[in-house]
C-alpha cells in the first residue's frame, strides 16, 4: 500500500521502527514481566528526536503534528503496546499546553517536553468520573496569586513518572464541568504525592498511578487558559490524541499479525506450513485487511487533524474505536494461529492481546466512541 | 575543558557474505552490501559521549572511494559534527603503512583547521575485512603519540599540570589494565566500551545535505611516494578460499548414547580428557 | 596541545635495508614477570622450521629471541629460548621495562632491528603482538602483515610467505612484504607447533646496551586486574567450551562451566549470549570478540551465525550440540550432536567422570 508519506515521514517512520526493533523489542517481555517503566528507553527516544516530532518548529519540535506523533506510536507499539503509550501519554500531557496554553507557557514548557528532557502526563479520571468526567471532585481554590488543589485523579498514565502534569480540576465546583480549570503541576509540587501503582492486565511496563493532592499551591500563572475552561481544554486534548490510541492500537495489531505470519510460515503440521491450511489462512487474510483499513483510518484522520480542520471529533473518535476493535479482534485471532504457543507467556502473542485490550477502554470506552459518533451523526442529520 | 575528537572510520564489505570465485580465484564483492566497520560504530560513539560529557568537537575521518562517504553520513546521523573523505587514485592499493601515513597527514590538517591540534583520535579495534588492527597504531606512530589499544572503558577525564588526562580500561586476555594517558593519544576499542546511539532525527536530515569535504593527496600535502601502492610494504602475492570443512558425523541415538559416542571418539583421536 | 607539535619525524628518518644485508629470523619475546608467553614457544617451534628452509636460499641465517624487561626477568629466559630452539638470544634489560608499554618496547626493537637487521621479525599475535609491532613496522617503515595462520619461505627468493584469512575467513591470502627489511608478521597463538624442550642445545646470549634510548610515554599502566575467574585465558587454551542463546537463561552457564572444568578447557560465548548480559564480553568468540584456533572447540546452544563461524572454524575438532538439526553450526561440526542440550551435557559430563574413574 502507498501510504504517500513524504520523505521527512518515511524517515520518522524508519527510524521509530528502528527503535522499536532494537531497544524496545529485545526487553519488552522483561518490562512487562518485572512492570517496569522504560525510563532508558525514553532517554533514547529523546536522544533520537522522537518526542520533537509532534511539536511545531517554534518550540523546539520538528513540526511533523498529529501524524508524525501517530507514526511513531505506531511503530513503538508494534514492539511493545506499554512502551508506546508510555511515550504516547507524554504528549498528552503536553496537548493542552499547545492547544490552548499562553505563549510564556508554550516557551517554557514545550521545548523541555519535544527534547524528551521532561516526560508529561495528563490528569482527567477519578475513581467516581470516568465515562461521567464531569463528576470529578477534585477542587482548585484560588488563595491570592496560587490555586490550592485536593483531591486524587486515578489511573494516570506516567504517574509518578513524569515531571510535568496537566491537571484538570474544580475552581468552581457549583457551576460543574463549566467550573473546570487545568493546570500544569510541575513533579515535587508540596502537596503533590502519587498513591499506590495500579497492576494492570496489560501494558505493563507503562506506569498507571493515582495523584494525591493535599493542599497543593500551584501558582496562577500555571492555569492553562483561562479558568472555567479546563473541561473544553479536556475534550479538545482528548479529540487531538485518540488517533494516537488508534495508532498505538494499530501497531499493537501489526506486532502479533507479524508474529502470527511468521509462525504460520514456519510451523509444520499434517506435513506442510500451516499457512497453507484455508482455515488458517482465511484467518490471516481477514487480519491482514482488517490492519490496513484501520490504518487508513488512523492516517487520513491524523493527516485531517493537521491540515488544520477546525472539526474532527466525530474522526478522531472513529479513528480510535476501528482501530481498537480491530487490535482486540487481531490479537485474538494471531494467539489462535499460534495455538498452544501463543498462550504460552514465553512466546510474545498473547502478551500483545493482553496490551491490546485497554486500547478498547481508555481515552473514552469504545461505548463512549459510539455515542459521540452517533451525537455528532444526529448534529449533522439535523443540519441537513 | 573542549575536546578535538577525531574518529577513524572505514567503510566495509558485510563480510559474511564475500565470497571467492572459484574459477578466476579473485574476490566477489558484487552485490556484497557496505556498512559501516562494526567496531568503528562503538568509536564513534566513544568520541560522542566525550564530546556530551566534556565539549568539544567530533569530525569523522575515512579514507576511501567517493561511495565510502554513505559511512560518514551515517556517523553525521548519529551526531559527528562534522567528517572528512581523503580520497585519490594516488591512495589506491594502500597497506596498512600507507592508510596509517594517509590518515596521519589528514589528522595533522584537521589540527592546522582547528587551530589547536586533535586532542584524541579514535579507532575501532580492527575492520572486520582485513582484521590487521594495525591502523589505530599505525596512526599513533606516524603522530608520535601514545596509542592504547583494546579500551573497553573511558573511565574518567582529568585535567593535570600538562594537559587533559584519560583514566582508561584496556582489555587483556585474562582481564584489564586501568591506564592513564596524556592527550594526545589514539584509542582503539572493543565493543564492550560502550552501547552505541541510534541515529536522531536532526542528524539523519544533516546527513542527507551534509557537504561532504573530500581531500585529495595535495590537499593534506602527503607524500604520495608515501600513499598507495609506492608508500606500501606489503602485498598480495595470492589469495585462494579456505579449506572447506566438511560437514563431519552426526552420533545416532538418545542423548546418553551420543553423548558417550562422542567422548570415545574423541579419546580415540588423542584427546586425554 | 596539538597533534602537529607532537613528534612525526620518526617515519622520515626511517632507514630501509636492502635485503642481502639483512639476515637472521627473530621472534619477538612476549613475557610477563619472567613467564615466557606460549605463543614464543610456538613461533621458536616455526622460526627453527623457517630458518632451516630460509638457510638453503641465504646461507649462514640464524634464529634469534629478543627479549625486553628487567634483567631479574628475562635473564633467566635466555636459556629457556634456547633450550627451545633460539641460535641467539637477544637481552635488552632495563629496570624502566618491567611491564610491557607501548611505545618504550616499540623504541627497544626498533633500535635493535636498525643496529642487527634482521630479515623476519614475528610477534605474537597477542594483544600485546598486535599493539608493538604495528608501532615499530610503522617506525621502520616496513611491511607488517597480522595474524597469520601459515608462514613459509619463498624457495625462489627467500622471502617470507605470510597467510592469514580474510573476510572473516572467507578467505585466505597470502603477502609478502616489498624490498624492505625485516618482513615482520603477527602469527596467531596456537597455530605453531613448539619444539620439545632440550636444554642440551647450545646459543649464543647477547646484552644489548639500551644507553640513550628514550623510554618516555604519556601512557602509564596504573593496575593490572585479572578477570576470567578459572581455566585457561580463551587465546592459549587447548580446550573451548561455548554456550549460546540456546542456553535460555544466564544461569545455565554453570552447566558450561562445569563441562570447562571437567575437561580443563576455557569457556567462550556467543554473541547472543553476551548482548543478553548473560556472560562478560572477555568470553565472546566471534567476529566482534575473539578469534580462537583450539584443538577442540564444543558449541553448546549455538546456532553458528557467519559472524561466530569466523570465530572458530579454524579449530581442529568442533562439536556442535544444538536441538536444531539445521543450524548451521553442524555444517562445520565434526562431531554433530542433535538434541536437548539440558540432557546431552549432563551425560557428557557423566560419560568424562566415569571414563575417568574407570582407568
Amino acid at each position: 500500500m502507498n501510504y504517500f508519506l513524504t520523505e521527512e515521514q518515511k524517515m520518522i517512520q524508519d527510524l521509530a521502527r528502528k527503535a522499536a526493533q532494537e531497544l524496545v523489542a529485545p526487553v519488552a517481555a522483561e518490562l512487562d514481566e518485572k512492570e517496569e517503566f522504560p525510563r532508558e528507553i525514553l532517554k533514547q527516544l529523546a536522544q533520537m528526536d522522537l518526542f520533537a516530532v509532534f511539536y511545531p518548529i517554534e518550540y523546539g519540535g520538528l513540526g511533523g503534528g498529529v501524524f508524525a506523533n501517530c507514526l511513531v506510536t505506531e511503530q513503538l507499539a508494534r514492539a511493545c503496546g506499554g512502551v508506546a503509550v508510555s511515550y504516547a501519554a507524554t504528549g498528552l500531557g503536553g496537548t493542552p499546553i499547545l492547544l490552548m496554553g499562553s505563549e510564556e507557557q508554550k516557551q517554557k514548557y514545550l521545548p523541555l517536553l519535544a527534547r524528551g528532557e521532561k516526560i508529561g502526563a495528563f490528569a482527567l479520571t477519578e475513581a467516581d468520573a470516568g465515562s461521567d468526567a464531569g463528576n470529578m471532585r477534585t477542587t482548585a481554590k484560588k488563595d491570592g496569586d496560587y490555586y490550592v488543589l485536593n483531591g486524587t485523579k486515578q489511573w494516570i498514565t506516567n504517574g509518578g513518572e513524569a515531571d510535568l502534569y496537566t491537571v484538570v480540576a474544580l475552581t468552581d465546583p457549583s457551576r460543574g464541568v463549566r467550573g473546570a480549570t487545568a493546570f500544569i503541576v510541575e513533579a515535587g509540587t508540596p502537596g503533590f504525592t502519587y498513591g499506590k501503582k495500579e497492576k494492570k492486565m496489560g501494558i505493563r511496563s507503562s506506569a498507571t498511578r493515582e495523584l494525591v493532592f493535599q493542599d497543593c499551591r500551584v501558582p496562577k500563572e500555571n492555569v492553562i487558559g483561562r479558568e472555567g475552561m479546563g473541561f473544553i481544554a479536556a475534550l479538545k486534548t482528548l479529540d487531538m490524541t485518540r488517533p494516537g490510541v488508534g495508532a498505538q492500537a494499530l501497531g499493537i495489531a501489526q506486532g502479533a499479525f507479524d508474529h502470527a505470519l511468521k509462525y504460520s510460515a514456519e510451523r509444520q503440521q499434517f506435513g506442510q506450513a500451516i499457512i497453507n491450511f484455508q482455515a488458517i489462512g482465511h484467518m490471516l487474510a481477514d487480519m491482514a485487511t482488517q490492519i490496513e483499513a484501520a490504518r487508513l483510518l488512523v492516517y487520513a484522520t491524523a493527516r485531517t487533524i493537521d491540515s488544520g480542520a477546525k472539526e474532527y471529533g466525530k474522526e478522531a473518535s472513529m479513528a480510535k474505536l476501528f482501530a481498537s476493535d480491530v487490535a482486540m479482534r487481531v490479537t485474538t485471532d494471531a494467539v489462535q494461529v499460534a495455538g498452544g504457543y501463543g498462550y504460552m507467556r514465553d512466546f510474545p502473542l498473547e502478551k500483545y492481546m493482553r496490551d491490546a485490550k485497554i486500547t478498547q477502554i481508555y481515552e473514552g470506552t469504545n461505548q463512549i466512541q459510539r455515542n459521540s459518533i452517533a451525537a455528532a451523526l444526529a448534529k449533522e442529520a439535523r443540519r441537513a | 575543558m573542549s575536546l578535538n575528537i577525531v574518529v577513524l572510520v572505514k567503510q566495509v564489505p558485510d563480510t559474511s557474505e564475500v565470497r571467492m570465485d572459484p574459477v578466476r580465484g579473485t574476490l566477489i564483492r558484487e552485490g556484497v552490501p557496505s556498512i559501516v566497520n562494526p567496531f568503528d560504530v562503538f568509536a564513534i560513539e566513544a568520541g560522542l559521549a566525550l564530546r556530551d560529557a566534556y565539549g568539544g568537537k567530533v569530525t569523522l575521518l575515512s579514507m576511501g572511494p567517493s561511495q565510502a562517504g554513505a559511512a560518514l553520513r551515517e556517523g553525521i546521523s548519529m551526531g559527528a559534527d562534522d567528517a572528512v573523505l581523503i580520497s585519490d587514485r594516488a591512495f589506491a592499493g594502500s597497506d596498512t603503512l600507507a592508510t596509517s601515513y594517509a590518515l596521519a597527514t589528514a589528522v595533522k590538517k584537521i589540527g592546522q583547521n582547528a587551530g589547536a591540534g586533535v586532542d584524541l583520535i579514535l579507532a575501532g579495534r580492527q575492520a572486520i575485512d582485513g582484521d590487521t588492527a594495525q591502523v589505530g597504531p599505525g596512526v599513533a606512530e606516524q603522530l608520535g603519540m601514545p596509542s592504547i589499544t583494546c579500551v573497553s572503558k573511558i573511565e574518567s577525564l582529568s585535567q593535570n599540570g600538562t594537559g587533559p588526562n584519560l583514566r582508561l580500561r584496556r582489555m587483556l586476555e585474562d582481564g584489564y589494565q586501568v591506564v592513564e594517558v596524556g592527550l594526545p593519544a589514539v584509542l582503539s576499542v572493543v565493543k564492550d566500551i560502550n552501547k552505541p546511539r541510534l541515529p536522531s532525527l536532526r542528524g539523519m536530515m544533516k546527513s542527507k545535505t551534509y557537504n561532504l569535504p573530500t581531500w585529495t593527496a595535495a590537499d593534506i600535502a602527503a607524500d604520495t611516494t608515501l600513499c598507495g601502492l609506492s608508500g606500501s610494504a606489503t602485498r598480495v602475492k595470492r589469495i585462494f578460499s579456505p579449506e572447506k570443512r566438511a560437514r563431519g558425523e552426526t552420533l545416532e541415538g538418545g542423548a546418553a548414547e551420543q553423548a558417550k559416542t562422542l567422548v570415545q571418539r574423541l579419546r580415540d583421536s588423542g584427546f586425554s580428557i | 596541545m596539538s597533534a602537529d607539535s607532537a613528534n612525526s619525524a620518526s617515519a622520515t628518518n626511517a632507514t630501509s635495508a636492502v635485503i642481502a644485508t639483512n639476515k637472521n629470523i627473530w621472534v619477538f619475546g612476549e613475557q610477563e614477570n619472567g613467564r615466557l608467553a606460549l605463543s614464543v614457544l610456538e613461533l621458536l617451534g616455526e622460526g627453527r622450521r623457517l630458518v632451516d628452509v630460509a638457510n638453503a636460499v641465504n646461507a649462514g641465517q640464524k634464529l634469534a629471541l629478543v627479549l625486553i624487561g628487567t634483567s631479574a626477568d628475562i635473564e633467566p629466559l635466555a636459556a629457556e629460548g634456547i633450550a627451545h630452539g633460539a641460535d641467539l638470544v637477544y637481552v635488552c634489560a632495563h629496570p624502566e621495562l618491567a611491564v610491557f608499554q607501548d611505545e618504550p618496547y616499540a623504541a627497544v626493537l626498533t633500535h635493535l632491528c636498525r643496529t642487527e637487521r634482521p630479515a623476519v621479525l614475528l610477534a605474537g599475535a597477542t594483544l600485546i603482538g598486535r599493539a608493538l609491532a604495528p608501532r615499530v613496522a610503522a617506525r621502520l617503515r616496513v611491511g607488517l602483515t597480522a595474524d597469520c595462520t601459515e608462514l613459509g619461505i619463498d624457495p625462489e627468493n627467500g622471502s617470507l610467505l605470510q597467510t592469514r584469512p580474510a573476510f572473516g575467513g572467507n578467505v585466505m591470502a597470502t603477502i609478502v612484504s616489498s624490498d624492505r627489511r625485516p618482513q615482520m608478521a603477527t602469527v596467531r597463538p596456537r597455530v605453531m607447533v613448539p619444539l620439545v624442550r632440550d636444554a642440551a642445545r647450545k646459543g649464543e646470549v647477547v646484552k644489548i646496551n639500551l644507553g640513550g634510548l628514550d623510554f618516555s610515554t604519556r601512557a602509564k599502566v596504573k593496575e593490572v586486574v585479572r578477570e576470567l575467574s578459572q581455566g585457561p585465558a580463551l587465546d592459549e587454551a587447548e580446550i573451548i567450551v561455548s554456550g549460546g542463546r540456546g542456553l535460555g537463561d544466564p544461569k545455565n552457564f554453570a552447566l558450561i562451566r562445569e563441562l570447562a572444568e571437567v575437561l580443563g578447557g576455557a569457556v567462550g560465548a556467543s554473541r547472543a549470549a553476551v548482548d543478553a548480559g548473560w556472560i562478560p564480553y572477555p568470553h565472546q568468540v566471534g567476529q566482534t570478540g575473539r578469534t580462537v584456533r583450539p584443538k577442540l572447540y564444543i558449541a553448546v546452544g549455538i546456532s553458528g551465525a557467519i559472524q561466530h563461524l569466523a570465530g572458530m572454524r579454524g579449530s581442529d575438532v568442533i562439536v556442535a550440540i544444538n536441538k536444531d538439526a539445521s543450524a548451521p553450526i553442524f555444517d562445520v561440526a565434526t562431531y554433530g550432536l542433535v538434541g536437548d542440550l539440558f540432557e546431552i551435557v549432563p551425560a557428557m559430563i557423566a560419560e568424562l567422570k566415569a571414563g575417568r574413574a574407570a582407568s
